[in-house]
């Protein structure tokens, strides 16, 4: 059991999510017991509205649980600095940047701000950090460019190695694939894979991509109106998790074929 | 984050300033040879005693009082820029100014209403920046307050232009209770002036000055991680509400102290940086914050002395220059360059 815990990186206990609503609580979803273990792909499903966001919110300190605790290396979360916070857990959010003149080189340099003095000056350190972070994911050619300049699949990977520079045991991406196409998609999930076999991280992602995710997470979250399932791609698929994932009317889940398939209309 | 690129930059600006600087102080309405300037400027006295007083104690203050204003504005207009992310932020959004503009109606315009509490004639030379600051405070507690009360940032943005209309309709509501005079002395003030300072005062605007300057300094790294939004800045351990309070703070402090000695200086603020923005092609604070504030510095003595060239002997309102010359470079800097950055 306690060898066991050691590979351990986050858990949850009891833990309640949801935000306040006119001075209410307003519950997404409760009583939610997760352990995530160090070096896996973790992708948490479900469909829209059901809380992956909030979640993953929860999870990175942005909102508050509202009851229950998350331990981040057997540490309770809320009693975390965000400086020191800021070296455990990076984010890739799926807001757009706003308007600037930064570079990507720039951009990937800031994530190393957790790191350097207070006028920001970068150590050899900082630079090694950086470029393996370039290096990782493969966006040498880009490094002088602007951010606008570049299309959607690219802004994804430059702030993919953000977070890498950032030096994070874990890192979040909020729906990484939302507006890509099935290349970049699948590029992205192979990349977030590789990573997570080179570096040992931890990376948890939320996605709508259900057939990538089965075939490419080591875990997956599953959040259903009823119950949360989680566990290896393969024990889910065994406990029938995935029918629960959307209303039965239009599609269900195919077992031999591992995806979802549309009913005639 | 690569410097040396920008160091000829740095140089041109630098240069540029030195010899506008000169410009600045040679003109006026008794003209004195550059070679004179430099020799009372460098400490030899040898030059008329009647010039030396000209440049020491009229010229001299003022130019040093454009470079401080021009370099204090932009300085803010760039923090207000990046706090809000919005190009079209300014120094005076937070309605600091506005609220200084009350302080100095309520000691001109009020005197009227007041029956005679201040009396328009003993409007001392202190007593203009005392009643200015006083009111830029009063509106910086309500803004800080508000502030920590929203959760939005461009929350505070509204509520500062909504302080800024309150305290426009009061002066109009004692404008308008006001004699004739009373308004004309106030309309003088909101015209802005940079000469009106001795080195006594020059002393104080300078040393409030210099503490907000090396505040900014400390806000670079918060600064530069704003540009990728509140999230990410608060993921990068930035503590973003005391960021956020630090930035307000030090912009109603500089915008204060400037409307009070100088008056309400429109657009400097708004439009250096967007010029900086286009010629230094960067959004890193690092090498922003030093060029708006040499870029400002520069723009207001352009200003001032294109203020006091038409008729030598009288100069025209800084305000009016400020907005007449600079409006029309910024829209052509606009319309050639087609990207407006935050």
């Amino acid at each position: 059991m306690l060898k066991f815990k050691e590979n351990i990186v986050l858990t949850t206990k009891n833990l309640t999510i949801g935000y306040l609503q006119k001075k209410q609580h307003k519950i997404v979803v409760s009583d939610i017991n997760l352990s995530i273990k160090k070096g896996k792909l973790v992708t948490v499903l479900g469909k829209n509205g059901i809380g992956k966001s909030t979640l993953l919110r929860t999870i990175s300190k942005v909102q508050k649980p509202i009851s229950g605790t998350i331990f981040l290396n057997d540490k309770n979360l809320l009693t975390y600095s965000e400086k020191e916070l800021s070296t455990k857990l990076s984010l890739v959010l799926t807001e757009r940047l706003p308007e600037s003149q930064l570079t990507v080189f720039e951009i990937i340099a800031l994530g190393r701000q957790p790191y350097t003095n207070w006028i920001d000056k970068l150590s050899e350190n900082d630079l090694k950090k950086i470029n393996l972070a370039i290096e990782q994911t493969e966006i040498e050619h880009l490094k002088n460019n602007r951010f606008y300049e570049l299309s959607d699949g690219q802004l994804q990977r430059v702030l993919i190695a953000r977070a890498l520079a950032q030096d994070t045991e874990i890192i979040i991406l909020d729906e990484p694939t939302a507006h890509l196409d099935m290349h970049h998609t699948i590029k992205i999930f192979s990349l977030l894979k590789k990573l997570v076999s080179k570096t040992a991280k931890t990376i948890l992602i939320s996605s709508h991509e259900i057939n990538l995710s089965i075939q490419l997470s080591d875990e997956i979250i599953l959040l259903t109106d009823n119950k949360l399932y989680c566990g290896a791609p393969k024990k889910l698929i065994e406990e029938n998790a995935f029918d629960y994932l959307f209303p039965k009317e239009l599609i269900s889940f195919n077992r031999t074929l591992q995806q979802f398939v549309v009913k005639k209309i | 984050m690569k410097y040396t690129s920008y160091k000829k930059h740095f140089i041109i600006l630098l240069v540029l300033l030195v010899v506008f600087f000169l410009i600045n102080i040679s003109l006026g309405s008794v003209s004195i040879p550059l070679k004179d300037i430099l020799n009372i400027l460098t400490g030899s006295f040898n030059a008329k005693e009647s010039w030396q007083t000209i440049i020491i104690d009229f010229r001299l203050p003022k130019s040093i009082t454009a470079i401080l204003v021009g370099s204090g504005l932009s300085i803010c207009g760039l923090l207000m820029q990046t706090l809000f992310r919005n190009p079209l932020a300014g120094p005076f959004v937070l309605g600091i100014s506005s609220g200084a503009s009350l302080g100095v109606a309520i000691l001109i315009l009020g005197s009227g209403l007041f029956g005679g509490f201040f009396l328009s004639n003993s409007v001392s030379h202190w007593s203009l920046p005392i009643a200015a600051s006083l009111g830029a405070f009063l509106v910086l507690s309500a803004v800080i307050i508000a502030a920590n009360r929203v959760k939005n940032t461009m929350s505070i943005l509204i509520i500062g232009l909504m302080f800024g209309s309150l305290t426009a309709a009061i002066i109009s509501v004692l404008a308008y209770f006001s004699e004739a005079s009373q308004i004309q002395q106030y309309l003088f003030w909101s015209f802005g002036s940079l000469g009106n300072l001795s080195w006594t005062e020059l002393i104080v605007f300078s040393s409030i000055y210099s503490v907000a300057i090396l505040g900014t300094t400390f806000l670079i790294k918060p600064l530069n991680s704003y540009l990728l939004g509140e999230n990410y800045a608060k993921s990068l351990g930035i503590n973003v509400k005391k960021s956020r309070n630090s930035i307000l703070l030090i912009t109603s402090i500089l915008t204060g102290v400037i409307t009070a000695f100088s008056g309400p200086i429109a657009f400097i603020g708004l439009a250096v940086p967007h010029i900086a923005k286009m010629l230094f092609a960067t959004s890193n604070h690092k090498i922003l914050l030093p060029a708006v504030a040499i870029l400002g510095a520069i723009t207001l003595l352009i200003c001032d002395a294109i203020a006091q060239l038409p008729t030598s002997e009288f100069t025209l309102p800084i305000n009016a220059i400020t907005s007449l010359f600079g409006a029309p470079v910024v829209i052509w800097l606009l319309v050639r360059k087609k990207k407006i950055f935050v």
